[in-house]
C-alpha cells in the first residue's frame, strides 16, 4: 500500500486520499463489503470496531460501536447513499448514542470510496466532506478549550519577543 | 490574556505587512483586551460566529455600545465584519481557518491510519508482500 496524494480543501472542508493497492479490485472491495474485515480497519487500532449491521445497499444502514481501552463504547452509524459494486460506495457517517439512535446535534460527514485498477492492482479515491460548516465547528467546539489553550501560548509568545524588540 | 481566543502570530504577520509598527499592533491589541465586555466579544466569536445583534441582545446596554466594542477589536485586528443577507457577522478570520486546519489535520490522520489498516488485513487475508515503497508517499 502506498498513500499516493493527500488534498485538504479547507474552503469545502474536503478532504481526498488516494492510495494504490497490491491487490485485485475485488479483495479491496471486500475490505468494506464484509464487516469483519471492515471491522479490522475502520476504528483506531485503541478502539476496534464492531459492525451490529451492515447492509451494503442503497438506503441501507450500518451501526457500530468501537470499543476504546477503558471499556468505553462510542457509537456510529452509516447511512448507505449508492452502491456500484465493485467500483462505488458512498455514504454518510454519523455519531450515535449507546442505544444506537443517531445523535442530530453531531457533526455528520460524507463518504465516497471510488476504486479502479491500476497498474496491476487496485487504486482507491476516498472522499470525506463535512455535510456543514456549522458540522465542523460542532466538531471543533468539543475540543474548543484546548484550542484557548494554544492561542494563550501564542500570545505569551508575542510578548516576549515584542519587549525584546 | 487567558480570554483570547484567536491565532495572534499570524494576525500580527499581517499587520506588519500592510506597513504598521509592531508597538502600534500591540497598543491597540493591550487596548482591545483591556475590556472585560470585549474580552467575553472575542471569546464568543472564537467558537462561534455571532452577529452583531446576536452579541448586543447578550450585554446589558445598547446595540451602538456593543457595535463600539466591536469597532475596536476590529481595529486591532482581532475580528472582522462581514455582511451576510440583513445582519452583520462578526468573527476571528484567522481562528476560523485554524479550526477547519486541525478538523481537517485530524481526519487526514484518521484515514491515514485506516489505509494502512486497511493494507495488513489484505496481508493478513491474502498473503499479500509487505507493504511497498512505490514512490509518491508523502513523508
Amino acid at each position: 500500500m502506498s498513500v499516493m496524494s493527500i488534498d485538504k480543501d479547507y474552503d469545502n472542508l474536503t478532504i481526498t486520499l488516494v492510495s494504490d493497492f497490491e491487490a485485485p479490485i475485488d479483495q479491496v472491495w471486500d475490505l468494506w463489503a464484509d464487516p469483519r474485515k471492515l471491522e479490522r480497519w475502520w476504528g483506531p487500532p485503541t478502539y476496534p470496531a464492531t459492525f451490529e449491521k451492515h447492509d451494503l445497499t442503497a438506503g441501507g444502514e450500518a451501526s457500530y460501536y468501537m470499543t476504546g481501552p477503558e471499556g468505553d463504547t462510542p457509537r456510529g452509524w452509516w447511512l448507505i447513499t449508492s452502491v456500484e459494486r465493485p467500483r462505488t460506495l458512498e455514504f454518510s457517517d454519523g455519531f450515535a448514542d449507546q442505544d444506537g439512535n443517531r445523535k442530530d446535534d453531531m457533526p455528520v460527514m460524507t463518504v465516497r470510496v471510488t476504486l479502479r485498477e491500476h497498474d496491476g492492482g487496485t487504486r482507491m479515491e476516498i472522499r470525506s466532506k463535512f455535510e456543514s460548516r456549522e458540522d465542523m465547528e460542532r466538531l471543533v467546539d468539543m475540543g474548543a478549550v484546548e484550542g484557548l489553550q494554544e492561542a494563550v501560548g501564542q500570545m505569551d509568545g508575542l510578548l516576549v519577543r515584542s519587549a525584546g524588540s | 490574556m487567558r480570554e483570547l481566543g484567536c491565532h495572534t502570530p499570524l494576525l500580527i504577520y499581517n499587520q506588519m505587512v500592510v506597513g504598521r509598527a509592531p508597538d502600534d499592533v500591540v497598543d491597540d491589541l493591550f487596548h482591545a483586551l483591556s475590556d472585560a465586555t470585549r474580552r467575553d466579544i472575542l471569546r464568543r466569536c472564537a467558537v462561534g460566529e455571532p452577529s452583531v445583534s446576536r452579541l448586543a441582545a447578550s450585554y446589558p446596554m445598547s446595540f451602538a455600545a456593543v457595535q463600539k466594542h466591536v469597532v475596536v477589536l476590529e481595529r486591532a485586528g482581532l475580528v472582522t465584519k462581514e455582511r451576510r443577507g440583513r445582519e452583520q457577522i462578526v468573527r476571528t478570520d484567522a481562528a476560523t481557518l485554524d479550526r477547519a486546519r486541525r478538523v481537517l489535520d485530524d481526519l487526514e490522520a484518521a484515514w491515514r491510519e485506516r489505509v494502512a489498516q486497511m493494507s495488513q488485513v489484505l496481508r493478513a487475508h491474502h498473503g499479500q508482500q509487505p507493504a511497498n515503497s512505490k514512490t509518491g508517499e508523502p513523508a
